[in-house]
């Protein structure tokens, strides 16, 4: 019989479950992991090069493009960088709706999170599920800000504009009857904020049917407990952030500890986990989601409470509006200046971190005092993460890796950037 | 917060003495070491209970080359119109010259204090090297990385200083301010090679809006709210 020896074996970049274009290179001892080198920069557009030659404001857009599963969530931070800089806050009620959007989008991350993660692993169902949920998160972002993804809503002092007061309904067609359509519409009559609630009221039970799926089933149970597992010390030294720090008993989380827009004025709990496996990972997670739900339900009751502005009224950093540009030759130099030129930042840096769902998000900016960031840097909470894939995997089978990658909750468009 | 950078501040003072000089700036601290000193700081940062950053939360190199050099005139020269606009300015070293032209910035996180700190290096242009803190942190290993390959930052000590983003075979680092953001290669999937090639590029840069420095723009977006001001 051959003597089996060590082999390289080469894992993507265009494979299903390395969740866009990572190229892995393994060594291996027969099923066993030795060594794993990924391969990234497969997707990398130079996001921040590219931001050095534009004004700050045309920026944003390439935000919800880096991890492109939690869009809103990198506008926040970017955002709250310039206004560091800038001595601006946005208005109360811009901050609610940031903050309701951000657990929208930690939703929306979680559920493509954990419909990928269980689809790599053979829970197919899930999957589905998920992305039924996922399709109401999107219609609120379609609704708000006209995108179902890229939506490019937050900008420096504010939100783009306030919540619409209602929803764009089906239309009956050649496919769906007007029964079908009526049907689909029925939770769609009032304001966007009268469909999210409904989806609030929803998504407890969702989540229950998710774990009934997963949490006690023997399958996944085997295929997650004490895989990748990082004990707390570890965690740190390696850059870990977010439900992989919290998944490893670090209670740490930045809407806690360093509070930005109005998450001190909420009440959620932090899930932290015990062991710093994969299952306990899951669990962070998925109570997440429901925390999320707290909060978001938390911000409806604020936001119909309190009209109000939801943009600065300082033209040299938002637009005017139109009724006024027809009017007013001020308001039509403001506006000019501000989409030819932008507007300059006072010389220094920042560095703004926000909690976004898959760790720390930070932006560190240098400006010169110009109209455009003199250098950009995106602190990806992926980039640190799918750094330890090699200390994660050792010692592991082959399956496990795409357990593993799973786990980390990767996404190509922030670690590459 | 705040009143934890001050204490912050103060500890480092008194630790570190002339060995660093920090200020701060939008509530955030900055300190400023040699750079032959960043082994011995940064473990005395991670190890001394008075500081304890345990977490190296980014490291990233910047380039200092243009800062502070705007592409349109904004004093004078109305008459001129369009000529303001500078095309072709050439690259002059910045406000550093040429021995503070990178500098490497560690960003530190204290859990136990709850804290950050920025930690900043320069590094001249013809040795930009510096020593490696994957000894300390285990995850500055791919931010070193990175850091070497968009600027080409040189960090000893570092296991496996490897290119990370850019391609196979790439030639530069694409980051500094010298290198063009068009930059100099294209590739195509030639049919009768049957192979892809790479060619010099074939579009040209240009400026869709001008950097613009204003040195009173601070005031107006702070204290000027809704505007009677000339724009």
């Amino acid at each position: 019989m051959p003597e089996i020896k060590n082999y390289t074996l080469n894992f993507g970049p265009q494979h299903p479950s390395a969740h866009g274009v990572l190229r892995l290179v393994l060594e291996m001892d027969g099923e066993t992991i030795e060594r794993a080198d990924p391969h990234i920069g497969l997707l990398h557009r130079a996001t921040e090069k590219l931001a050095e030659s534009k004004p700050y404001n045309q920026s944003i857009p390439y935000m919800d493009r880096l991890d492109y599963v939690s869009m809103m969530c990198n506008e926040h931070g970017y955002v709250l960088a310039l206004e560091k800089m800038l001595g601006v806050e946005a208005p109360e009620r811009a901050q609610y709706i940031r903050v309701m959007f951000d657990e929208i989008t930690r939703i929306l991350n979680h559920l493509m999170w954990l419909g990928a993660h269980a689809l790599d692993i053979g829970a197919m169902t899930i999957f589905l599920y998920a992305f039924r949920e996922r399709e109401d998160l999107m219609d609120m972002y379609e609704a708000v800000s006209g995108a179902r993804m890229h939506a490019a809503y937050y900008r420096p002092g504010g939100v783009y504009r306030d919540l619409p007061g209602s929803m764009p309904q089906y239309e009956a067609s050649k496919w769906h009857s007007q029964k079908e359509v009526d049907v689909k519409n029925s939770n769609r009559q009032g304001s966007l904020l009268d469909f999210v609630e409904d989806f609030v009221q929803r998504f407890p039970k969702c989540v229950d049917e998710y774990e009934t799926l997963l949490t006690d089933n023997r399958i996944w149970k085997q295929r997650t407990v004490d895989i990748g597992v990082v004990s707390p010390e570890r965690a740190l030294q390696l850059g870990f952030t977010g439900p992989m720090l919290r998944g490893s008993g670090i209670e740490w989380d930045l809407r806690k500890k360093q509070p930005y827009a109005v998450y001190d004025k909420l009440d959620f709990d932090i899930p932290v986990g015990l062991t710093g496996d994969s299952y306990d990972r899951y669990l962070v997670r998925v109570e997440e989601m429901r925390q999320s739900n707290n909060i978001i339900k938390q911000c409806i009751k604020w936001l119909r409470e309190n009209p109000g502005p939801v943009m600065l009224d300082n033209h040299k950093l938002t637009p005017p509006d139109r009724e006024h540009m027809k009017g007013d030759m001020e308001s039509l130099i403001h506006h000019f200046k501000l989409f030819t030129e932008g507007y300059a930042l006072p010389e220094g840096e920042v560095y703004s971190a926000v909690e976004h769902p898959k760790g720390e998000f930070g932006v560190y900016l240098v400006s010169d005092g110009s109209n455009k960031p003199y250098r950009l840097k995106i602190r990806a909470p992926g980039f640190a993460h799918i750094s330890s894939l090699n200390e994660m995997t050792q010692g592991h089978m082959l399956a496990d890796v795409v357990a593993i990658i799973g786990t980390q909750d990767i996404v190509f468009g922030e670690v590459d950037r | 917060m705040s009143d934890a950078v001050d204490k912050l501040v103060a500890c480092l003072q008194d630790r570190f003495g002339r060995a660093i000089s920090v200020g701060v700036a939008f509530s955030e601290a900055t300190a400023e070491i040699a750079a032959k000193d960043v082994l011995a700081t940064c473990t005395a940062l991670r190890d001394e209970t008075d500081f304890a950053f345990t977490q190296l939360s980014d490291l990233c190199a910047v380039d200092y080359l243009t800062f502070g050099q705007a592409e349109w005139e904004t004093t004078g020269a109305t008459g001129s119109g369009f000529s303001r606009g500078v095309d072709d300015r050439e690259l002059v070293p910045g406000i550093g010259g040429n021995e503070r032209r990178f500098a490497v910035v560690y960003h530190l996180l204290s859990i136990t204090h709850n804290v950050r700190l920025r930690l900043k290096v320069y590094l001249n242009e013809d040795e930009p090297i510096v020593d490696s803190v994957v000894p300390i942190w285990t995850g500055a290993d791919w931010f070193e990385r990175e850091a070497f390959d968009l600027y080409g930052v040189m960090f000893t000590g570092h296991p496996d200083l490897r290119r990370l983003l850019t391609d196979y075979g790439f030639i530069g680092h694409p980051f500094r301010k010298d290198f063009p953001l068009i930059g100099n290669v294209e590739m195509r999937y030639d049919a009768e090679k049957r192979r892809v090639v790479y060619e010099p590029v074939s579009i040209t840069p240009r400026t869709l809006v001008p950097k613009v420095i204003r040195e009173d723009q601070a005031d107006h977006l702070t204290g000027n709210q809704g505007g009677s001001h000339n724009a």
